[in-house]
């Protein structure tokens, strides 16, 4: 009987191939071992990544998700193994981004004794995945994966965490692959409702001063095309969100910059002004509305979104469109006149000239000695590609280098954007490598969070995935310090911080480096690293005290954006 | 705020009502009473949940409860649109049984559903302000103790939950 059986841990395996998942991000231990020696034979089907710690793999998985669009896998241990993928799994689940992780788990006659790296992850890990299961038997592995993928990639994609116990992996059953094509407790599609697309329609063909706001669900629904075509068609201005930026190139004549406490002047203010305002595809964060009591109440709000739970959640919508953008889109785009809103338009270039010259000129164009991340980011982006990867930390320099940086294609946005997860950029930045070698991944850091995963230096080494990191290195954990100085009166505390030489920490793991503290030599610096063959870390010393503007300060309106 | 009843179908699975509390307590909003059961339905559960809560908040809650991915349905009911009764038991010692407790127990249309040598177990069905009553004057009559049930309810309308369980 046993030679026509399949061992659970080959079943995982083979579940994994099944589901054309190309690359695994991992780390081994006592109860997934089992798994991990199978994988041995796989070796030719599918890759995996030893990175250097399970946080490490988690936001290499969401890298790797972000920009492939496929869903990411991380493999872990029991115990301190899962509970490292904790961040990870609340990081992806608040910005939907598609996981299976894969956790061992101690032998189930032992679950809940206590024994040797017992923890239960299922029970930690619910509020923080979309689904997440326990599989006690050999035969049920197959189908929770088939189910995880399922869940993980459709409707709202999110992580899914799957806990086998090692008995399952050791034990022996027969292997009949089925994907998952839905169930019913879960509707993945939902059909657009005529009506609520004649309501909008109606409301945008009379409005003259609609305002569209757009979010990562555009890029989420692959649903580009469809929003420029109807942007091309109606004429409206369009600003993005955070993770949205992508989805339309900001080449396009209607897009009129980034929304949120540090976007860009016009789009903030005028969200007050717009008679319309159409989301699409985005939830209202706090940072995109700021005090929602005073936030776009002279407007009608259409509101295109798949999540039902989003809907009259933070803005009220007079009219919600519930469904797939890419469809709801394209039915809109069929209903709205062909207009233009020049008039409209130029008021936000209006106000985009006065961010110019209160914001952005000091930041590209510096008169003082010190170098400042704009300028930086302005730098890298002159020479970048079309289709450069920006993946980016928490803090001053997300903001700037999302500022600053020139999105032209989707996917070129991977940032921890609702968590704000200090230590994602590197490892993230290295699972977005992995999915294309041939395309330049730019990893901007601050010195702080670079060095909550600085040891995945180690995985950039062995696997000599080609990211260029870009440390802004001001010596502080500059936004907090940024808060310190405007809202605590300069009470600086804990905020510096006294570094290593990153160079060096660099160069031990062979990685070619590279350290600018002064204008002269930074253009070539970042020709340099744009240029290197294999991986690069070039660190350039930035003025220690310099503040990120515009800002909408916690608590204001979104038309109490300030310059300085 | 207001009193609401929250129904929902799900499917039997580990960990389901864990998920549908968290919910609440995310959000810093006690469940005033849970109870779960069988439906009608083969392998189709029910629990139902009350809260007092705004009515945007409670639909916002509905809305959190019904993505999770095994939850088939929610419904939010007001008290008026629900028919529903909870279960309470009393404990009292039987040296308190005397002619005045056997009257309270008529007017109450409660019952004795268990004597032992020491005690009696009273059960008393209906809505909270009833079974609440019943246990102020019992604690004259040295309770030793009291159990409530939560809500078991069903909705005035008419519709079954055949229709999302397909």
């Amino acid at each position: 009987m046993k030679g026509t059986m399949t061992r659970g841990a080959d079943i995982i395996v083979q579940s994994l191939i099944a589901e054309q998942a190309e690359i695994i991000f991992g780390y081994p231990g006592g109860a997934i071992m089992p798994t991990y020696d199978a994988l041995y034979d796989y070796h030719e089907q599918i890759k995996h990544v030893l990175t250097r710690h399970e946080q490490g793999a988690i936001h290499a998985a969401q890298g790797y998700a972000r920009v492939s669009g496929k869903v990411g896998v991380c493999l872990a241990t029991s115990g301190p193994g899962a509970t490292n993928l904790i961040t990870g799994l609340a990081d992806a689940l608040i910005d939907s981004t598609p996981l299976v992780c894969i956790t061992g788990q101690v032998a189930a006659h032992l679950l809940g004794t206590d024994a040797f790296q017992e923890t239960d992850v299922v029970g930690m890990s619910m509020p923080g995945t979309k689904w997440n299961i326990q599989v006690q038997r050999v035969e049920d592995i197959a189908p929770a994966i088939a189910k995880g993928f399922f869940i993980a990639r459709s409707g709202r994609p999110g992580p899914v965490l799957i806990d086998i116990t090692k008995n399952a992996q050791t034990d022996f059953g027969e292997m009949n692959y089925a994907p998952c094509l839905g169930f019913r407790s879960y509707k993945t599609h939902i059909p657009v409702e005529k009506t609520a697309i004649q309501q909008a329609a109606e409301l945008i063909n009379q409005a003259e001063r609609p305002y569209v706001l757009f979010g990562q669900g555009v890029v989420l629904g692959k649903a580009e095309a469809e929003l420029k075509f109807f942007l091309d068609k109606s004429g409206i201005p369009a600003a993005s969100t955070l993770l949205g930026s992508g989805a339309l190139s900001q080449d396009h004549p209607n897009y009129v910059g980034k929304l949120g406490m540090h976007g860009n002047y016009a789009p903030n203010l005028l969200t007050n002004q717009c008679d319309v305002l159409i989301a699409v595809g985005m939830r209202f964060d706090d940072r995109v509305t700021g005090d929602l009591k005073r936030y776009a109440k002279q407007a009608k709000v259409i509101h295109l979104e798949l999540d039902a739970a989003e809907i009259n959640k933070n803005v009220k919508a007079d009219v919600p469109v519930h469904g797939d953008c890419k469809e709801s889109l394209s039915m809109l785009t069929a209903e709205v006149e062909a207009k233009t809103h020049d008039e409209w338009i130029g008021k936000f270039r209006d106000l985009e000239k006065m961010e110019k010259d209160a914001v952005m000129q000091h930041d590209i164009t510096p008169t003082k000695n010190g170098l400042t991340m704009g300028e930086v980011i302005n730098q890298v982006n002159q020479y970048k590609a079309d289709d450069a990867v920006l993946v980016t930390d928490v803090g001053q320099h997300q903001m700037i280098a999302w500022r600053y940086f020139n999105y032209k294609k989707t996917r070129t946005q991977v940032t921890s954007g609702g968590l704000g997860t200090m230590g994602f950029a590197l490892p993230a930045a290295l699972g977005a490598q992995m999915y294309d070698y041939s395309r330049q991944v730019v990893c901007v850091v601050g010195d702080g969070g670079i060095q909550m995963t600085i040891q995945e230096l180690g995985t950039i080494m062995q696997t000599k995935a080609p990211v260029k990191v870009v440390l802004l290195n001001n010596n502080y954990l500059g936004m907090v310090r940024q808060w310190q100085q405007m809202f605590f009166d300069k009470r600086y505390s804990f905020t510096e911080l006294d570094n290593p030489d990153f160079i060096k920490i660099a160069e031990a793991y062979g990685i070619a480096a590279q350290k600018v503290s002064a204008r002269e030599g930074l253009k070539e610096a970042i020709e340099d690293m744009l240029i290197h063959d294999g991986p690069y870390f070039l660190e350039v010393v930035v003025e220690k005290e310099d503040n990120v503007f515009p800002m909408i300060a916690t608590g204001c309106s979104v038309e109490e954006v300030r310059l300085s | 705020m207001k009193r609401y009843t929250i129904f929902v179908i799900t499917e039997n699975f580990i960990g389901i009502l864990n998920r549908i509390t968290i919910i609440f307590t995310r959000r810093g909003i006690n469940i005033d009473a849970l109870t779960a059961s069988e439906s009608r339905l083969p392998g189709i559960h029910r629990i139902t949940i009350e809260v007092t809560a705004t009515e945007e908040t409670v639909i916002q809650l509905v809305n959190q409860i019904e993505k999770i991915i095994d939850v088939i349905k929610a419904f939010h009911h007001e008290d008026d649109a629900v028919v529903y009764q909870e279960i309470a038991l009393y404990k009292i010692p039987v040296a308190k049984l005397d002619g005045g407790l056997e009257k309270i127990i008529r007017q109450h249309n409660a019952r004795i559903i268990a004597a032992e040598k020491e005690f009696v177990v009273l059960e008393l069905t209906g809505h909270k302000e009833q079974t609440r009553e019943l246990l102020e004057i019992l604690k004259e009559y040295d309770l030793l103790e009291f159990a409530r049930s939560g809500r078991v309810a069903v909705a005035k309308r008419m519709l079954t939950i055949d229709s999302f369980v397909k």
